[in-house]
């Protein structure tokens, strides 16, 4: 069974790497903010799977908890903010 | 076959769906041509690959404390994922980023 949950982490972590070349690379600044909120949902599963790897689930899933709170605070605290403030600058950098 | 089996099995199959889906959300981000247009598959696909692979590994688990907690996870990224994707989407559009508009071709005349 363990094997299985290898395979299902590394299948993760090559998801996860997919949404970097949207943070590098997106032209405007909300294509990274929203690349970034994707990479942090997919975490929140691999620390679950990393919990089921080590045999130590209950730590684990407050951590992700934890970590989904994280996530969508950042995700509204930053949305917020490029609403207002960054209205000066153009969203093209 | 123990019941076990079936568990195991069901909670599996269930991780591998919503890997799937998760998969496919990520080749969105990449690929899909405008912000607006990413927002779908970044909001939508990514909320249903995380709950499935979540209910997936509490199916793993059985009736224990764990899978209470993670099925409390579920129910808040089920409700948060597409506030926040909205919030950011809401605040491109108070800054004034355009849609995609797909070109028009001027030399076809059919």
């Amino acid at each position: 069974m363990s094997a299985f949950f290898v395979a299902v982490a590394i299948f993760l972590v090559a998801i996860i790497l997919m949404p970097f070349y949207r943070v590098l690379r997106g032209p405007t600044l909300f294509d990274r903010l929203l690349a970034i909120g994707a990479i942090g949902g997919k975490i929140i599963a691999l620390i679950l799977i990393a919990g089921l790897l080590f045999n130590r689930l209950d730590m684990f899933v407050d951590l992700a908890l934890a970590y989904a709170a994280l996530n969508f605070i950042g995700g509204i605290a930053m949305a917020e903010y490029f609403r207002y403030i960054g209205s000066r600058a153009s969203p093209r950098k | 076959m123990s019941s076990e089996w079936i568990q195991h099995g069901i909670g599996g199959g269930l991780m591998v769906i919503g890997l799937a889906f998760m998969f496919f959300g990520s080749l969105g981000i990449l690929r899909l041509p405008d912000f607006f247009a990413r927002t779908h598959a970044a909001s939508k696909v990514d909320t249903v690959g995380i709950a499935v692979v979540l209910a997936g590994i509490a199916v793993i688990e059985g009736l224990t404390l764990n899978s209470a907690k993670i099925a409390i996870a579920i129910m808040f990224l089920t409700l948060t994922n597409p506030v926040a994707a909205h919030a950011l989407a809401r605040a491109a559009l108070r800054h004034g980023l355009k849609p995609w508009q797909r070109r028009a071709r001027p030399n076809r005349e059919e």
